[in-house]
């Protein structure tokens, strides 16, 4: 077969654009065109954490560790609950060791005793993924592998992930990590297979003291909806504009 | 401990005072060899082109090394990626189902485009040896020779035609590679940049200026690998043909050629001084805006990585090269002492960048220290470790080896141009 230059190069170009015009037959939709390419939903997944009312026993971090199997001694977990103590001088002192699972009973943060007529304000904060509106961890994951639902809630598809870590340096709240025995990315999900048949989330189901609520933002007759729109709620970082769904009541400013 | 509790991370992360739990040292060594060897290949890129496009005429001989030596980097540059992916078998996953919004998901179309360019401009430039060699090594005794014919071969993917017309084709299609080269390789490194730069959450990598600072940083470093592995070799060449007295001529072994040194570094220093401003102004802009995060960057930056930013990286990577190259009266050695402290400066500023940024917590309450894991005892170890970043290193050298075999990238024409 005689093949001169110029048929060579001919021949190389005409293949390669026949191979890459059937591309354009597929389009690439945004997060917005997607959503808008479904029906409006009348679902929107919220949370509403009391921190007034947290005692910080750590079930919460106990019953999402068991319900969501992530190894009970790791040390990472989809849920925790910081510890805040604001000693007179000013400083404040915050802990959350084992993510506070094993409830908070000393005295002692960061090797230090503190000493209780020292102390000016002391509360707990309950922390989780706060399924974003505008989720940064969407974003920036290559593959797609990480997605929001049309219901709010941000997953991960543990067959689909690289684990890259990407996600986990993308998101302000550390609330990501790898899975000690996928070796995927992992977070808070709300407990999605739970809420989706009309259950509660594990941390909401064993918080004795209501601290830790579920809210469809979409129902005005919701009763956790009511008190997110008609009392003063905070969010975490709203700086990095990432439209957090996750309400505080009593939010400190001391709260990292 | 069992190992369903190692964590990602936990093996080389110490964590002091308030740190999420969740927050470790994700991103560790490979991901400061990421943006290290991109850097390189690009920068190679840049200095192999200012011959190719610019008609620098003295830097023929370090251009043509240059060109085939990037070569030899590219795959490497992909290779810390793979080492650090916690699922590697799906590692074409970007390439295959790309999520746009990811500054991560173009690299493969980046990284496939650029190793297009750089491959076609090597077979333009050195077709014509590759059709001398088959008719060379025609009929000539010896397995290993019909084998190395057969190699030629294909590498003339056909294309016999070596009269002066085609010669000349062939050049000015190197020459446009070259000059498309140029911006794909810039492109390629900011763009390793962009993937911090981009990193909202992280207030030391979020700046516009990361992923030029990544571009000037990158030429520098890349002149200079350049320039040692071209003194080293020339050198080495050199002693042996004088120890051995015979084989080649002595006059054309003349070790390296001072006035390709001399061009090259005056390159060398322009790139650096614009890779230093770039980044002293980017700390005097955090300092003087001063953001809710610069009380914890000024901590990390003043006091925990002082030695790392401030001793190691910018006097004795930058500063100290940056005088001896300038000084009157410069030798050979000199040259190279300073080479490899430029070297060693720009991976300290890879190093700062990357584990930099995770020195401190998301909570700007705590600090994160890295220990590098020097004895690996587990596959994630020995990865994520002293040896892994070794293996990397070690690797686009072999490569060089092993194409220089095929490529004669360091063979000078007696004819001449």
């Amino acid at each position: 077969m005689s093949c001169s230059r110029r048929d060579f190069l001919k021949e190389a170009v005409g293949g390669t654009l026949a191979s890459v015009l059937p591309l354009s037959a597929f389009t690439f939709l945004s997060t917005a065109e997607a959503k808008a390419a479904i029906a409006e939903s009348t679902l929107r997944w919220a949370f509403l954490v009391d921190t007034t009312k947290c005692v910080g026993c750590g079930l919460c971090v106990k019953a999402c560790k068991n319900e969501n199997e992530i190894p009970y001694d790791a040390p990472v977990t989809r849920t925790w609950v910081e510890r805040y103590v604001v000693t007179k001088d000013g400083t404040t002192h915050i802990d959350s060791p084992m993510g506070g699972r094993d409830g908070y009973t000393s005295m002692e943060i960061d090797g230090e005793e503190i000493d209780p007529d020292d102390i000016d304000k002391a509360f707990f904060v309950p922390k989780l993924c706060n399924q974003c509106d505008n989720p940064a961890c969407v974003q920036v994951c290559p593959v797609g592998a990480t997605y929001q639902t049309n219901d709010g809630v941000v997953l991960v598809d543990r067959d689909w992930c690289i684990g890259c870590g990407y996600c986990i340096m993308a998101c302000p709240y550390g609330v990501r990590f790898f899975h000690p025995v996928h070796k995927v990315a992992d977070k808070c999900n709300f407990c999605y297979h739970r809420i989706s048949k009309g259950m509660e989330p594990a941390c909401v189901e064993c918080c004795s003291f209501g601290a830790r609520r579920l809210a469809n933002i979409k129902d005005p007759d919701d009763p956790v909806t009511k008190i997110i729109t008609t009392e003063r709620v905070a969010v975490l970082k709203d700086e990095y504009g990432t439209k957090p769904h996750v309400f505080y009541l009593g939010l400190d400013a001391n709260v990292r | 401990m069992p190992e369903e509790t190692i964590v990602h991370g936990v093996e080389w992360t110490v964590k002091e005072l308030f740190v999420y739990p969740n927050e470790f040292i994700y991103w560790s060594i490979q991901i400061v060899m990421y943006p290290y060897m991109t850097g390189l290949v690009a920068g190679a890129f840049v200095l192999s082109s200012l011959y190719h496009v610019f008609g620098q005429k003295q830097l023929k001989e370090i251009a043509q090394f240059s060109l085939v030596f990037s070569l030899a980097l590219l795959p490497v540059a992909a290779l810390p990626l793979l080492l650090h992916l916690q699922q590697p078998t799906r590692a074409m996953g970007p390439l295959l189902t790309p999520h746009f919004t990811s500054a991560i998901a173009a690299f493969g179309i980046v990284f496939t485009a650029y190793a297009l360019i750089v491959l076609s401009e090597i077979w333009f430039v050195y077709r014509k040896y590759f059709v001398e060699q088959v008719y060379a090594l025609k009929d000539q005794p010896g397995l290993a020779t019909a084998m190395r014919r057969t190699v030629y071969r294909i590498l003339t993917i056909g294309a016999y035609d070596i009269d002066a017309d085609a010669i000349r084709v062939d050049k000015k299609a190197a020459t446009v590679l070259a000059a498309i080269g140029i911006p794909v390789a810039c492109f390629l490194h900011g763009y390793a940049g962009f993937i911090f730069g981009s990193v909202k959450a992280n207030a030391l990598w979020m700046s516009p200026l990361m992923p030029v600072i990544f571009i000037m940083s990158a030429v520098v470093s890349g002149i200079a690998l350049c320039m040692l592995t071209y003194i080293v070799i020339r050198e080495w060449q050199a002693f042996r043909s004088r120890r051995k007295g015979g084989v080649i001529e002595a006059s054309q072994i003349k070790g390296a050629e001072t006035h390709v040194i001399d061009i090259a570094t005056r390159y060398l220093i322009g790139f650096l001084v614009a890779a230093i401003s770039l980044e002293l102004l980017d700390l005097i802009f955090r300092g003087y805006t001063a953001m809710k995060s610069w009380d914890i960057l000024r901590s990390v930056m003043y006091g925990k990585d002082f030695m790392n930013i401030f001793v190691l990286q910018y006097t004795l990577g930058n500063l100290v090269p940056f005088v001896l190259l300038l000084l009157p009266g410069r030798t050979l050695k000199r040259t190279v002492l300073a080479l490899l402290l430029v070297l060693f400066g720009v991976f300290m500023m890879r190093w700062n960048v990357v584990i930099g940024g995770q020195a401190f917590s998301l909570s700007f309450s705590g600090y994160m220290h890295y220990e590098i894991p020097i004895i690996p005892h587990s596959v994630e170890t020995f990865k994520e470790g002293l040896f892994g970043a070794l293996t990397v290193i070690t690797v686009p050298f072999v490569l060089f080896w092993i194409i220089n075999k095929f490529v004669p990238s360091l063979q000078r024409e007696v004819t001449g141009d």
